[in-house]
């Protein structure tokens, strides 16, 4: 082992430059964005992962954003364990019939300010179970959605990009 | 030879279902056929309802000599196979409930994946126990799914799962689906398996339009199904030791596989290889570039992997964790039929790619990886040296990749039936397909390894303290969405 952390001390890290916020979604998040939660939150967000019904391949590329390469903590953005800690439900999957409740509690859970955001083609209601009857077809048949991040499955770089856009809009509002 | 040749003897299989046989059975040899699955004769593949018709997939214990039989139920009933063979029953209650086909004698009659009703668990007796509920929304980023632990001190003595949260309605969305969205759908069964589930449905639609696709199409399916594989072992590899505490596995294992995937980007035109499987062939051809993004990824693995199994190999307060925790007997894992890692620690000699075996892993000689202590441990190893294998596996397919076209045409044929086993990371992915006059599919199974696992995980984590089970569980890793369906 100590010949792998030498080694990692030497080559430098494996971790790449971020990409840009992703332009779109800043024009669209300036009208959503509220001014209390601007100067609460600044420039770090705490998110709660809502899987509603996903086929766990959103799953996999979120997992990823942890991954060295990523090292999405980096930029004040964190996994947290429970709905209470969050600022923003990061839902994936066409929201199941059978996951529709826990969303709703989910999402009551979570203090205000608070945000949505529908990660996926399933979640952002263009994915392949759309027409199923076992499903509500999308995170904003259920309740208001206020980013979108489309992809089945969006790879890890479009995830930040959509992430980072809502913590630049965060923070250059305060 | 079918296995249970004894019952079907003087019968002739149905016309127009291939590559396995099937027989139409009343309802006596059926019954013969529950017990041949409960004396361990055969193990049970797979169990389904066609209209006012229940299937049974069977196999010799080995997974070789795949057969079907069917029984009409123009009554609406037929008898329970879950009655004398427990692995059944998850199947049979789906049957009752979506299908409206009463298996008789059926021991648990809750609804399995229709949630709405109050669900009443399985009822606890005893001095000093106490119940835990988990879920549907664990903590971390995990498919959703509900376990109720009933715990004396720190030791569960029972846990009981209650699954179908993501319940989407799948194979109600195949029927009347023509293949190009049919293949789509099954990609989404269970998102890390998107090539098997993608193999698997176009074998199935290729065994029932009695088309074989192009040696090279085959090469290719075969190093993205490996790519498929060597990607998830690292990924779990590095989470179970991270459920662990042991960080540093995680870090490295989790890095190795984003070079995977990034190759596999490169090469296939998508991270996780979603949609890159057709029926007749794959959507799209390798270039040399495609080509040398993964012979640079095999390599740099092959440099590195040794140094993390290393690593694995020599820390004790790890293999503290690992060893002797969440075992699952030898008997339970054959008797279910576990397929793939979850099967093979514990004895079960069996793959897929080895036994009933498919082109082009039938020329390349695939040896099952086995162990037999059956704990975390032994799920970590089987899958350690999986990888190994994998890598060895891609190197050589890229080798003898055949020149040539990578996909052929469909024949309008109707009223087909086809089926497949294929070997996903996972374990053996069955699907049944019938086509309906019209060309589209008219019925699609897609049984996930999951269904005959996640009961097993209720067995392995008894006796052990609830801080153990996210590791138990993640050494499983089963599917939620794959069986919820």
């Amino acid at each position: 082992m100590r010949r792998l952390l030498l080694q990692a001390l030497m080559q430098g890290p494996m971790t790449e430059a971020p990409p840009a916020a992703d332009a779109t979604s800043l024009e669209h998040l300036a009208r959503k964005l509220s001014e209390a939660g601007r100067l609460r939150l600044g420039r770090s967000l705490s998110i709660r992962e809502v899987d509603a019904g996903s086929c766990n391949g959103c799953e996999l590329e979120i997992h990823a954003l942890s991954n060295p390469y990523y090292d999405l903590e980096r930029f004040g953005l964190r996994f947290v364990a429970s709905p209470r800690h969050a600022d923003v439900l990061l839902v994936t999957g066409p929201v199941s019939n059978n996951m529709k409740m826990a969303l709703e509690r989910t999402w009551q859970a979570t203090p205000a300010p608070k945000w949505m955001v529908a990660l996926g083609d399933c979640a952002a209601g263009c994915g392949v179970f759309q027409e199923s009857a076992a499903c509500a077809g999308g995170v904003a048949a259920v309740l208001p959605v206020d980013l979108a991040i489309k992809g089945c499955p969006p790879s890890p770089t479009e995830i930040l990009k959509g992430l980072l856009a809502l913590l630049e809009e965060n923070a250059s509002a305060r | 030879m079918p296995p249970i040749s004894g019952l079907l003897r003087r019968r002739e299989p149905v016309p127009n279902h291939r590559p396995w046989p099937r027989f139409e059975v009343d309802a006596e040899a059926w019954r013969e056929a529950a017990v041949a699955l409960r004396d361990g004769v055969v193990v049970l593949t797979g169990l389904w309802a066609d209209q006012d018709r229940v299937h049974m997939a069977l196999a010799a214990p080995d997974l070789s000599a795949p057969t079907v039989i069917t029984l009409g139920c123009p009554e609406r009933k037929y008898p329970s196979v879950a009655a004398l063979h427990p692995p059944a029953l998850r199947l049979e209650r789906v049957i009752r409930e979506l299908h409206k086909l009463e298996p008789e004698d059926l021991p648990d009659k809750r609804p399995w994946l229709s949630h709405g009703e109050p669900y009443p668990f399985l009822p606890v007796e005893g001095e000093s126990l106490h119940q835990i509920p988990v879920g549907p929304v664990h903590a971390g980023i995990i498919e959703p799914g509900h376990f109720r632990f009933t715990a004396l001190g720190e030791t569960v003595v029972r846990l009981e799962e209650r699954l179908g949260y993501t319940h989407k309605g799948t194979e109600v969305l195949m029927q009347g689906a023509d293949l190009a969205r049919a293949a789509k759908l099954a990609g989404r069964v269970s998102g890390d398996s998107t090539v098997a589930y993608g193999w698997a449905l176009a074998a199935a639609a290729e065994a029932a339009l009695n088309v074989a696709p192009p040696p090279r199409a085959l090469h290719l399916r075969a190093i993205m199904a490996e790519l498929e594989r060597i990607a998830n072992h690292l990924g779990d590899i590095g989470a179970v030791c991270n459920d662990c505490s042991f960080v540093i596995m995680l870090a490295h294992c989790s890095a190795l596989r984003e070079t995977v995937l990034r190759a596999a980007a490169a090469a296939f035109g998508h991270r996780l290889m979603m949609d890159r499987i057709l029926p007749g062939g794959v959507a799209a051809d390798i270039d040399a570039a495609g080509v040398k993004a993964i012979r640079d990824v095999l390599r740099a693995i092959s440099a590195k992997f040794p140094h993390l199994t290393r690593i694995y190999d020599r820390t004790d307060s790890l293999e503290d964790r690992t060893v002797g925790t969440g075992t699952l007997s030898a008997a339970l894992a054959q008797g279910f039929g576990a397929g793939g890692f979850v099967g093979r620690a514990s004895g079960r000699r069996a793959d897929a790619r080895w036994r009933p075996g498919y082109p082009p892993y039938d020329a390349l000689g695939i040896e099952p990886v086995v162990l037999t202590a059956g704990d975390v441990d032994a799920r970590v190893r089987v899958r350690i040296a999986e990888v190994q294998q994998s890598l060895v596996l891609v190197g050589r397919l890229l080798d003898t990749l055949p020149a040539g076209s990578i996909s052929v045409a469909l024949p309008e044929t109707n009223e087909v039936e086809g089926a497949a086993l294929i070997e996903g990371f996972r374990g053996d992915v069955f699907v049944w397909l019938r086509l309906g006059a019209d060309g589209k599919v008219a019925r699609c199974h897609l049984r996930d390894p999951s269904w005959f696992q996640w009961p097993l995980l209720e067995a392995a984590i008894e006796g052990n303290i609830v801080a153990d089970f996210p590791v138990c569980n993640k050494s499983f890793n089963c599917s939620y969405s794959g069986q919820d369906l």
